[in-house]
This record gives structure tokens, sequence and C-alpha cells, in this order.
């Protein structure tokens, strides 16, 4: 919930809380192995981007990916979807 | 023209949901509830109702798929029995805590084991906890009517929240009665198109029911409980207003019924308050001072209503179709708490009766009642919970 209410009066019956960007904070900082994008292998078939479990790709013009890396955990869901194994896990830097 | 229909109470649950216009109605077979579902799929197919008939995998599944469509707006239904009602016991509490005003027929079977398809209250008692407002119908007549008084109240913005309408398996389900189904355009004046406090849509996307912290939670269950405080108020005022609309009153809370001067009144639910009333005549015919009062609603529990009783009768009698093991029947439990803090309590005596459809008749109530009488005389309740006609 954004805004707090200051009394009972003020509460819905039932918790709402609205969809924002990055309520956690940048949940990228989580990530352990950091998924890269081959464009030259890249179809753009979308599958990546249909299964990213946080919305973390974005869909471009021409359809191929890109990875919001302030939000991405790097779960790898991406990479092993990928047909074309397009996508490779990399380990963050220390 | 209001139409006489002769049929069992588990299709007139049926006409009701028709009647009152549901949009969604979730599915799932149980004996005994299923002709309720199966009048409603007759009804879709038929097209004589516009609603949307979700067959699902669960009773589970039921309950979420009710709680899903309610949040996205619109009236639903669902109907369920015993185990169906148990395996949706999680989900329950989902659709009271969302503030949902889902209406769901319980038709009363007891638990196995062992197994057992005959009628007794331990399935929506066992669900006593679950935020649902609880209603126990006592004839077909009364489960119309119910019905459509239960979304209307439910649907109140004081209340917004889910309510159980039960009836007993059997006794009532599969029994062909005489009922009242009045005109549909009477019954939309009645009850107007739900109004829902907030809607689920992708347009403007949010969720509800969400997480918590300890700072918010208690607050969200106190509004539960003054919302079922205030149903207490208006379930008497819709049964009036219904009363006068549609010629059917049933006493708000509690159905009274010669106890303005009793010594002794039977507490009973459902429709052992039919046989109880033929047992209160032929006792006052012996001049015995007794009454009948028929929990209607227990959930709110109506203790003004008792704790207004007992200023005249020195004694009440519970008879429960239910047994919370190690204890007593519920009706006796809660009846003891509503007197325990007055200054001369009446004296309760519980009895166990009619579990698994064993049959409870007017002689059976007699001999409760003709027992608790001595009990009164001597001042002492010698047997705290009687079992009545068990197996030596």
């Amino acid at each position: 919930m954004s805004v707090n209410p200051r009394s009972r009066k003020e509460m819905p019956l039932t918790p709402l809380s609205s969809p924002t960007v990055g309520s956690m904070g940048k949940t990228g900082s989580w990530r352990t192995f950091r998924p890269t994008v081959d464009n030259s292998r890249c179809t753009k078939c979308t599958l990546c981007w249909i299964y990213c479990p946080d919305g973390a790709i974005t869909r471009q013009e021409d359809d191929s990916p890109k990875i919001d890396y302030d939000y991405c955990k790097g779960c790898g869901v991406c990479a092993n979807e990928c047909p074309v194994k397009a996508i490779e896990m990399e380990r963050e830097e220390e | 023209m209001a139409q006489i229909t002769i049929d069992t109470a588990n299709h007139i649950a049926g006409y009701a949901a028709k009647a009152a216009r549901v949009k969604v109605v979730a599915a799932y077979p149980i004996t005994p509830q299923t002709t309720v579902v199966e009048k409603i799929a007759d009804f879709v197919e038929r097209g004589s109702m516009d609603a949307e008939y979700i067959r699902v995998e669960s009773e589970h599944s039921a309950m979420v798929a009710c709680i899903g469509a309610a949040a996205a707006g619109v009236r639903t239904f669902t109907a369920t029995s015993a185990h169906g009602l148990a395996l949706m016991h999680e989900a329950l509490h989902w659709a009271s805590g969302s503030r949902l005003p889902i209406v769901m027929a319980v038709v009363n079977r007891a638990m196995g084991a062992p197994w057992s398809i005959w009628p007794d209250l331990s399935d929506s008692l066992s669900q006593r906890d679950t935020g649902w407002i609880q209603f126990y119908c006592a004839d077909n007549q009364e489960v119309f009517d119910t019905i459509i008084q239960a979304y209307k109240l439910c649907e109140n913005e004081r209340i917004f929240l889910p309510a159980m309408v039960c009836l007993e398996g059997f006794i009532l389900s599969h029994t062909y009665a005489p009922v009242k189904i009045s005109d549909q355009e009477k019954i939309d004046d009645f009850l107007p198109p739900y109004k829902s406090g907030w809607i689920l849509d992708v347009n403007r996307p949010y969720s509800h029911a969400s997480l918590v912290s300890p700072e918010w939670y208690m607050e969200f269950r106190y509004m539960i409980q003054e919302a079922m405080e205030n149903a207490k108020g208006l379930i008497c005022e819709i049964d009036k207003e219904y009363g006068k609309r549609f010629g059917f009153e049933y006493g708000g809370l509690v159905e009274k019924y010669r106890c303005e001067d009793a010594d002794l009144i039977l507490l009973t639910m459902g429709t052992m308050a039919s046989d109880a009333k033929i047992a209160v005549d032929r006792l006052r015919k012996e001049g015995l001072k007794v009454g009948s009062a028929r929990v209607r609603v227990f959930r709110p529990f109506p203790v003004a209503e008792l704790r207004e009783l007992s200023e005249q009768a020195q004694m009440f009698a519970t008879i429960d179709r239910h047994i919370s093991f190690g204890l007593e029947g519920f009706l006796a439990t809660e009846a003891k708490a509503s007197f325990s803090s007055q200054k001369d309590p009446p004296l309760v005596a519980g009895f166990v009766a009619g579990l698994g459809g064993r049959d409870v008749t007017s002689e059976t109530i007699e001999k409760i009642a003709k027992r608790s009488l001595k009990w009164m005389r001597s001042g002492r309740v010698e047997k705290e919970t009687e079992w009545v006609d068990l197996r030596e």
C-alpha cells in the first residue's frame, strides 16, 4: 500500500495494492548469474519475453529482447527456454 | 402472477439462484447437493437463465472460481455438502477476508467416517469460524426466500460478506413441497443488480487481500466482526421487508413459537423446529408451558434474542444435530455462553440427537421436553449432555 491510512475509518475493507515498478527496490542486485543475449543467434521468437517470471524482459520494436538488469534476478528461465541457445548465463563479478 | 411450484428444496434452490439473476455458477456434484446444480444446468442449457456455468474439478476450485467471479463484480452462486464443503475450507476464509458476497447453498450431510449421506449439521457447523454468515432453513419455501434475502444482505456495503444457506439433506433436499415463487419483476425490484465495492479491472490493475503486516491485520479482522454485528439488525430488517412484499417472514434471527409465557424453551435449528412445534402444542394441551425457538441464523449468533427469551423462561433445552467431540453440540455451547454474563442465568440442558440422519420425531422432542421439565423443577440439570435414543 503506497498510502497508509491514518485511522481504521480510512482503511478499505480488504487490503488493496496497485502495481508499481520496483516496490521491493532494485531486485537485480540479488543476481548471481547474468543473462546476456547473442543477437546474431536470436530468432526473435519472443519465448524469453513470454517466460520471464519477473517481467524484466521487454520486447523491442524488432521483437528482439531487452533485459532490464535493474530487476532481472538471474533465474535463468530465459536461457533455459531459448530454443537456439542465444542467451548465456555468466557469473556476475564480485 | 406468482406461481406455486411443487418441487424439492434442491430444485427450489436452483429456482432461487435463477430468480436472483446469478451471473456465475461454479458446479461440482456431491450427494445430496447434486440436484441443485443439475437444476441450474437445466436452466442455463434451455436459455432461461443467463449465467456462466463453470464445471470445475473440485469443490476447492468451485469456491475459488466464485471468488474470482465475485471479485470481477458479478453475482455468484455455488452449492455443496459435507466433504465438498470441508475441501473448500481454506477458500472459505479467502472469500470472507476478501469481503465478497458469495451465496452458497449447503445441503447438510453428516461427515465420514463412517461414510454417511444422511443429514446432520456437522459439515456447516465445522465452518463456524470462517467469517461466513450462516442461515438454517426449516422448509422449502424458506430455502427460496433465504437465498434471495442472503444476496440482499451480503451485497449491502455495511456487510460485504459471503453467506451459507443451509438445508438438511433429504429431509428438505429431496422432499417435494409447494413453494410460492414470486413474479420476477417484484424480485428484481427487491434485489437490484449487484454493485461491487471494487472490481478487478485490467485497465486499473491492483491486487486485493494482499499481504499485510501485524500493524494492519487486526483491523481487517475487526471490520469483519463489525460487519457480522451489522448483519444482526439488517437480517431482521430484510426479513420484515421481504415479509411485507412477498408474504413470508421468519422472525429475523430466531423464529419463536409460543414462547411468550414459556417456562421451558426448546432451542433447535433447521427442520427439527417443525417437530418441536408439534411437540409444544401437545405439551401445552397437558398444561405444560413449553415454547420453541429456532435459531435461524447461527452466525452472527443471536445473543440478544436468547437473552430476551431468558427473561421469561427458566430453562432452555438445546437439541443439536451436531457434536463437537470432547464437549457438546455447538448450540448448547453458544446458548450457555450467551447467558453466562447474566445475573440469574437460566438452566441449559444439552441434547444431541439425529446424527447421521436418525429421525427426530415430535415424540422424541416431547420426551426431551418432559425430562427437561423434571430437571427444571428440581433446579438441577442431572446430565450435562444427553444423547437421545442411543443404543445401550
